[in-house]
């Protein structure tokens, strides 16, 4: 009972007032702040309070991109990581990369360092894909324990209270296993000066996905980025009878 | 070009606008600024800097010989700027002083904490609290706030002054309360220890000072002596058994007071003067813990602003104090507290420009999104101009913040008058932006809920304490005047030998014939600032001449007695201060148009815009300190102070009689 792996993926920060590129092809990231993905800081305060807890001995933080993810990979080492993978991945393969590939890659991870647990945030803020930790569990053959707000560790299983839209199921899942973070499931620690410093001298690294035999091509392709239309403004009625007069005349009933 | 034999004629001594008796003015005035120096010696700064000077006519020129080859060369821009030259060097480019590392870790730095500030600290509720929350002060202390400029192998985050400045401008920018509780701390507190600390002292104190495990103070202040703080009675005399000083006195108005462990106390103490052979009463700072007893504060004060922090008096009771306290030389106090002011300057700045990118962006958002008579009030040109303003004194402060910071990382001493200015500047500037702000936003702005009243309130202290801005101004002219008049002086003596000094006087009549005509003197930032700023960069060039020209005039016309004319000395003061502030943005934006930031046409219009209107103060201050109907007009305002406070009051009558 040893080794968790978390991933940690950069994000255009949550507060970023989102452009869409002119040729529609994305949204412009050049210059924009970037972060942590929210749900992921909680997949790592998760994982190092484990630690804490002495229910495993070692943290390790991994990101999948070009260089600016070790900044990311930082901020993970501050927060209590204790080292850090960099997958890395650029250009075409980068813009293209989605939940399929990294899937692969910490399917991949996982065996190599004999984790006992991944865990991911829920979804990413940019994509909203909510899959990769899905994929992981079934590349792996792993049991998941997805959308937690509450894990437990008990002995060689995890009973995970996860959110569902009904409210709330727990379960009991052997390890290894594959758990996502949902909103809920714990408040992340800030960064404190001296543990950022601390970081400096964790170790970060560095790989590509062909050393971990993964291939990198997608099989989605986008075909075009739009902002969502501006919003009309509505009609006020001044009864129920208004109401249903006009939606009967716009054809909605 | 002068050839063949000069001879000191009365002609040349008119030709070089000095009085042959020059030599007896400098003196007099090293002399008379040691008389004088309890005057201005708030900015304890003046008095230390006077005190180079030395008691006595002959150890005045001694010093001044002395010192010669240090302050000649002084590298300092404002420095040469009072003696008529450009001084490029620590001005041109704009300091970049950050190694890759250095910048990586910054980097780092600046997210967790402006987290913080947005996220956890509250400060309306530190401010109607009157102290900051418990939970903010803990987290604070685990995120290593309060050890930011502590080596790291003593528990600090061992930031450079650029690192240091970068931080603090996101506290300016959300919370002056929790600034002045930590800047109380660390930039004044024990400060001290980290510049002139013993090893063993720093050991001792340091790791638990950078945990903000203990907490400290800076006790200066009396009831009797706020700007004359060489007149503080707080009396140290050392113990019959030779151990310990025994510590008698009361401080007020202590940030911290109630709340620190570690107090640098200044208290006199009687020592014998070699010179004269007679007692006389020097400054040492001691390291004070509170637990050596006797310590004891009052409650906090209450106050306009910076309600967060805890303002307290302190009271020293016979505490004994170990002599291994002493805090640099027993003596020396003066020039201890002088050091940590002048070394924390610059941190006020920085954060005072954090504050203001606050509240112009709160004025921006109201701007943009208010609609009155049909359209948003940023199209109407009374909006506009208020928010140009703002934006260019937040940005001559920023440019100055980092300017400093940048000079002083690169390893410069001579940072005092810039400093100074600096802090006068931030300090009105950042007073007058959010004043500003509070127009732009109407009512809203004088509500509570918006905040910004708060932070108007928060401002108003950073015109008086760390040296109040009258004083400070009384400073820069003086320090200004003092090294112009020993440009003068050194110029006199080449008189005395004109043959060994043909070249130095050839250059200066030559100058001064060019000024006389109102040709160029040949002065020039062409190759420091951008092309496309060079027509800033020549008002900029004019206004040092003149403005070099006016100190020698007044050093000329009163020589000593330039003290004691202080409606003099505050013009001079501001032309200094838009002068640097020309200087500054010059190259502020002369890097950014160099390395083609996006930015840079913007910047080059804040610098343009700046330029004209500085010139043109500038102008006026050295065409009123010529004229007669301003001469008059100080003398009348004498007149008219003199009569209300002879009534105590109000002298003319009522209109209606009762």
């Amino acid at each position: 009972m040893s080794r968790v792996l978390v991933g940690v993926k950069r994000v255009i920060d949550y507060a970023v007032k989102i452009r869409v590129k002119p040729d529609h092809s994305g949204v412009v990231t050049d210059g924009v702040k970037h972060s942590m993905n929210p749900f992921c800081e909680i997949a790592v305060e998760e994982a190092v309070k484990l630690k804490e807890k002495k229910f495993i001995k070692e943290v390790v933080a991994v990101s999948c991109g070009p260089t600016q993810v070790t900044e990311t990979i930082r901020t993970a080492l501050a927060m209590g990581c204790d080292r850090g993978i960099h997958v890395e991945v650029s250009g075409k393969d980068y813009e293209a990369m989605g939940p399929l590939q990294i899937a692969k890659i910490f399917a991949a991870l996982a065996k190599k360092e004999e984790a006992s647990l991944v865990i991911l945030g829920k979804q990413a803020i940019d994509d909203d894909c909510n899959q990769t930790g899905q994929m992981t569990a079934a590349l792996l053959d792993w049991p998941q324990g997805t959308f937690a707000s509450e894990v437990t560790i008990d002995g060689e299983k995890v009973k995970v209270v996860r959110e569902i839209d009904g409210g709330l199921e727990t379960i009991k899942i052997s390890m290894p296993a594959v758990l996502t973070a949902d909103l809920r499931l714990n408040t992340p620690r800030y960064a404190t000066l001296p543990n950022i410093m601390k970081a400096k001298k964790k170790k970060i690294a560095n790989m590509k996905p062909a050393d971990l035999g993964v291939d990198m091509v997608s099989r989605v392709e986008v075909l075009r980025v739009d902002e969502p239309p501006t919003r009309l403004a509505g009609v006020k009625v001044e009864t129920v009878d208004d109401l249903v007069a006009k939606l009967k005349a716009n054809g909605t009933i | 070009m002068l050839l063949g034999k000069v001879s000191l004629t009365p002609a040349l001594c008119t030709a070089l606008r000095i009085s042959p008796a020059f030599s007896g003015i400098q003196k007099q005035i090293g002399a008379a600024a040691t008389q004088n120096a309890r005057l201005y010696a708030s900015s304890q700064a003046a008095e230390a800097v006077l005190d180079k000077q030395a008691v006595g006519t002959t150890t005045a020129t001694k010093a001044a010989t002395a010192k010669k080859a240090q302050s000649v060369e002084s590298q300092s821009f404002a420095v040469n700027m009072f003696k008529g030259q450009i001084n490029p060097s620590q001005v041109f480019p704009f300091p970049s002083v950050m190694n890759e590392e250095q910048t990586q870790f910054l980097q780092e730095l600046v997210p967790p904490v402006s987290k913080f500030f947005e996220e956890v600290n509250d400060p309306a509720k530190n401010d109607s609290l009157e102290k900051v929350e418990d939970s903010t002060m803990e987290s604070l202390k685990e995120m290593g706030a309060f050890g930011l400029q502590v080596p790291q192998d003593l528990g600090g985050v061992g930031l450079t002054n650029t690192q240091y400045a970068r931080l603090v401008e996101i506290v300016g920018q959300h919370d002056l309360g929790v600034g002045i509780t930590l800047g109380a701390h660390q930039s004044i507190g024990f400060k001290g220890i980290l510049l002139v600390g013993s090893p063993a002292q720093k050991e001792k104190y340091l790791p638990k000072l950078a945990t903000g495990e203990t907490l400290a103070a800076f006790c200066l202040t009396e009831p009797a002596s706020g700007s004359d703080a060489a007149s503080i009675k707080t009396l140290a005399t050392l113990s019959p058994c030779g151990k310990h000083y025994i510590l008698n006195g009361g401080k007020i108005w202590i940030s911290n007071g109630g709340l620190a462990e570690i107090f640098t106390v200044f208290a006199k103490m009687p020592m014998m003067d070699e010179k004269t052979g007679q007692m006389k009463d020097k400054i040492t700072a001691f390291i004070v813990e509170r637990s050596f007893g006797g310590v004891t504060h009052g409650p906090p004060e209450k106050k306009m602003g910076i309600k967060a922090s805890n303002t307290a008096e302190v009271y020293f009771e016979n505490v004994p104090v170990p002599i291994e306290n002493v805090l640099g030389e027993v003596g020396g106090g003066f020039k201890v507290a002088m050091a940590i002011l002048n070394n924390g300057r610059f941190g006020m700045a920085a954060a005072l420009s954090g504050t203001m990118k606050g509240v112009i962006t709160q004025a921006v958002d109201h701007a943009a999104n208010r609609v009155q008579f049909g359209s948003k009030i940023h199209t109407y040109g009374a909006i506009q101009e208020k928010l140009a303003r703002m934006t260019m004194l937040q940005y001559v402060t920023e440019s100055m913040a980092y300017m400093i910071s940048g000079n002083m990382d690169s390893g410069s001493k001579d940072y005092h008058i810039e400093a100074a200015i600096s802090k006068i500047f931030a300090s009105e500037a950042a007073w007058e932006v959010t004043d500003e702000c509070i127009q732009v936003m109407g009512g809203m702005g004088f509500m509570k809920g918006s905040g910004v009243e708060r932070v108007m309130r928060d401002l108003r202290i950073f015109r008086i304490f760390e040296g109040t801005n009258d004083i400070l101004r009384l400073f820069v002219a003086l320090n200004g005047f003092q090294d112009a008049g020993k440009h003068l002086k050194s110029l006199q003596k080449a008189l005395k030998n004109p043959l060994g000094n043909a070249g130095l006087l050839a250059g200066e009549i030559t100058k001064r014939a060019k000024r006389t005509a109102g040709l160029s003197t040949g002065l020039t930032l062409q190759g420091s600032v951008h092309p496309e700023l060079s027509h800033s960069g020549n008002l900029a060039v004019k206004a040092i001449e003149h403005f070099g020209v006016t100190v020698e005039d007044m050093l000329l016309k009163h020589g000593k007695n330039i003290l004691h004319e202080q409606f003099v000395l505050k013009r001079v003061a501001d032309s200094a201060i838009d002068l640097y502030a020309m200087v500054v943005v010059l190259s502020r934006a002369s890097r950014s148009l160099s390395q083609g930031h996006a930015s840079a046409q913007h910047e080059k219009i804040l610098c343009e815009t700046w330029c004209i209107e500085a010139y043109d103060r500038i102008m006026k201050n050295v065409k009123d300190l010529k004229s007669s109907s301003t001469t008059q007009v100080f003398k009348n305002m004498k007149a008219i102070s003199a009569a209300v406070v002879e009534n105590g009051g109000i002298v003319a009558p009522h209109p209606l009689g009762f």
